[in-house]
C-alpha cells in the first residue's frame, strides 16, 4: 500500500487538461476535480490498484464501461491518500458483434492521512470479443 | 436549485487531437488508442479518439462550473460512444430532484447531431 500525497500543481495541470482553468484549483489549499483520482489508478503497479483483474486484457480490445466517485469530503491539496482495490464483479456478455465480452467492476476505497475513508472509486472495464470494426 | 432546472453548454466547438495528448500526459493514461493512429486503426477504428475520462473531465468541468468545485459528492458517467476529433461536444444537466442539502442531477454529453457519449448523474450538495 503506497501514499498518494495530493498534489496543488498535479491538480491544476488536471484541471486544465479537463479545460478548466478556475481558480479553485490553482491555490495551496486547490480542491480537486471530480475525477482527479484518476491519476492516481495509472500510477499503482499494473495488475494492482484500479487495474487488478485487467492484467491480460488486450489494449486494443479494452473499453472503459462506467466510472463512478463518491465523495465523503472534498479532497485537497496536501490530503495523503491510500488506496485499497478489489474486484466486485466479474461476468461475460454474449456481443452484438459476435464474440464474448468480459467485463471487470473495480472499487477502490481512498483512506486520508488520519485513516478515515474519504472516497470511492467504482469503475467497469469491457473487453470486447473482437476487434471493433466501426 | 429546483427539480426540472436544466442547463446546456457546448463545452467543445471542436475536438482536438492535442486534447487527448494534454489529457493522457495529465491523468496518465497513455494507451496509445488515444494518440497513435497506427494503433487505433490496427484495433479496427477509423482513428484515435478520446479517452473516456477525458470526455468525463470536460463534463465534470461543466457541473463544478454550474454548482462550485467543492460541491460534488457523487459522479457517474457510463460511457455510451467515442468522441471523435472534429466533433462538436455538448453537456446537458438537468435537476432531478431535490433533498435534504442535496440534489440528484443526471447529466449527458452529446455531439451536435444529438448522438449521445455519455449518460451520466451526480449528487451535488446545496
Amino acid at each position: 500500500m503506497s501514499e498518494w500525497h495530493v498534489e496543488r500543481g498535479k491538480i491544476w495541470e488536471f484541471a486544465r487538461a479537463c479545460l478548466n482553468d478556475g481558480d479553485a484549483y490553482n491555490k495551496d489549499d486547490a480542491v480537486i476535480p471530480p475525477t482527479f483520482p484518476r491519476t492516481i489508478a495509472f500510477w499503482t503497479p499494473p495488475g494492482g490498484g484500479e487495474r487488478r483483474g485487467r492484467e491480460r486484457m488486450d489494449m486494443r480490445r479494452v473499453l472503459h464501461g462506467e466510472q463512478e466517485y463518491e465523495y465523503v469530503r472534498p479532497l485537497r491539496a496536501g490530503d495523503v491518500l491510500t488506496t485499497e482495490s478489489s474486484v466486485k464483479e466479474q461476468y461475460e456478455k454474449e456481443g452484438k458483434r459476435g464474440g464474448t465480452m468480459q467485463f471487470v467492476v473495480t472499487e477502490t476505497v481512498f483512506r486520508d492521512q488520519s485513516g478515515e475513508i474519504v472516497a470511492y472509486a467504482r469503475g467497469t472495464t469491457i473487453q470486447t470479443g473482437k476487434a471493433a470494426t466501426s | 436549485m429546483k427539480a426540472g432546472d436544466t442547463l446546456e453548454k457546448v463545452m467543445i466547438e471542436k475536438v482536438d487531437r492535442a486534447m487527448f495528448v494534454r489529457y493522457a500526459g495529465a491523468s496518465g493514461d497513455f494507451n496509445p488508442i488515444h494518440w497513435n493512429e497506427d494503433f487505433a486503426k490496427s484495433a479496427g477504428y477509423p482513428g484515435v479518439f478520446a479517452q473516456g475520462m477525458f470526455t468525463a473531465g470536460v463534463l465534470a468541468t461543466f457541473l463544478t462550473d454550474w454548482v462550485g468545485e467543492s460541491n460534488v459528492r457523487r459522479f457517474r458517467t457510463r460511457f455510451v460512444g467515442q468522441v471523435w476529433p472534429e466533433e462538436q461536444i455538448t453537456c446537458r444537466a438537468t435537476v432531478e430532484s431535490v433533498g435534504e442539502g442535496s440534489a440528484e442531477v443526471k447529466l449527458e454529453v452529446v455531439n451536435a447531431k444529438g448522438e449521445r457519449k455519455i449518460d451520466g448523474d451526480a449528487t451535488v450538495a446545496l
